[in-house]
């Protein structure tokens, strides 16, 4: 009989508990992790999809949820160590996969050697080259993020990344190094 | 009004849970390699140990006590800690995005931690009233976050101290901690329970 009713008591209350969390998990239900979200805005929304991920939110949402936060070739070593400081973690190396050179680059197609192909086009992740089937490609150097993603594709091997000169029109002080803060 | 307030100073210091009763040593090693998550694991910690050390007495009391199941205590407490802190982690999430980070990777934490089971259970040997589980449940917190953040204090200025190579790393940590339990018998007689 007391086995019995100890089996009842903790079932029922186990039952009722589970309730709880259950209504819970309804009322309090929140749309997107906040952390995935402050990590996506750490990172440099290039949309490359180098780190194996397509584009930049995903992956802030596979880091929240414990990827490894070393992917990023784009954001480089500034980036690994902003998403470190955030999530409490030893800022790790980047992956071996990248090379750890982040100077900013553009893309530059040699027109005399482009086929014409469009291959280039359909991996550019933000629509910066511009051209058609047997037409000469072009790149349009504004919109470029510098990704890479176009220079694997091509079959005759004429696009290359440049790094971009530092002028004094492009130059931006180091202003990372300052926390910026929103002010309510 | 004394009674708590000596429960209370006594919990915190004298019977710290941590260097003195042995407990929660895993979070006290785990986080407190940087001060500002030692920080936030202690107001995670705090809040659900006051919490649970209350509805664990209700649970007891009104609920266990009188059919005669005691001896479902830990069973029950884990069960009533679990769903403390899975519900409180909802709440926080839903309510506040600043405090869930602060303490939204800690909180998943404590429902492991031997403290908080501890002081429920020990809530009822010694045959608490109410009150004095809350104050109980508070102080042994408080203690367990004073510790906590003082330890993590330490260890940020042992990073960069110049400790011979055998020592380094979780060996002069293990160290500072038996220090740190050898200073807290200090208090032993400041306060009689």
């Amino acid at each position: 009989m007391t086995t019995l009713m100890a089996i009842l008591v903790l079932g029922s209350m186990a039952l009722l508990f589970g309730a709880i969390l259950g209504f819970a998990s309804v009322k309090f239900h929140v749309e997107g992790d906040p952390l995935a979200e402050q990590v996506d805005a750490l990172l440099p929304q290039t949309q490359c999809g180098q780190c194996g991920y397509p584009g930049c939110k995903p992956y802030a949402e596979a880091v929240a949820i414990g990827e490894a936060i070393n992917k990023c070739a784009p954001g480089g070593e500034d980036t690994i160590k902003k998403i470190a400081d955030l999530m409490g973690v030893e800022p790790p190396p980047l992956d071996e996969n990248h090379d750890t050179d982040n100077s900013p680059k553009v893309a530059f197609i040699i027109e005399e050697d482009c086929i014409g192909c469009t291959k280039c086009i359909q991996a550019c992740p933000v629509d910066a080259i511009l051209g058609t089937t047997k037409q000469m490609h072009t790149i349009i150097a504004d919109e470029c993020t510098g990704c890479d993603l176009c220079v694997e594709p091509c079959p005759v091997d004429c696009i290359v990344m440049i790094p971009i000169a530092k002028t004094p029109q492009n130059w931006q002080w180091d202003l990372n190094n300052i926390p910026v803060v929103q002010l309510d | 009004m004394t009674d708590y307030l000596l429960l209370l100073v006594g919990t915190v210091l004298v019977n710290n849970f941590v260097l003195v009763k042995f407990l929660g040593l895993c979070p006290f090693m785990g986080v407190s390699s940087r001060t500002e998550t030692a920080i936030g694991m202690s107001f995670a910690t705090t809040f659900v140990m006051t919490v649970a050390s209350l509805l664990s007495y209700i649970v007891n009391t009104y609920i266990l006590a009188p059919l005669g199941l005691e001896y479902l205590t830990t069973m029950m407490f884990i069960l009533v800690i679990a769903v403390v802190v899975q519900f409180t982690e909802m709440v926080v999430h839903k309510t506040s995005a600043n405090l869930y980070r602060l303490l939204g990777i800690f909180l998943p934490l404590i429902t492991t931690n031997c403290a908080v089971l501890g002081v429920a259970l020990l809530n009822i040997y010694e045959q608490h009233n109410f009150l004095e589980s809350i104050v109980y449940g508070f102080g042994a917190a408080v203690g367990f976050s004073l510790v906590l953040i003082m330890f993590s204090a330490m260890r940020e200025k042992l990073a960069n101290a110049d400790i011979p190579k055998p020592f380094k790393g979780s060996a002069i940590a293990m160290i500072t901690a038996g220090l740190m339990s050898l200073a807290f018998m200090g208090f032993t007689g400041l306060v009689k329970l």
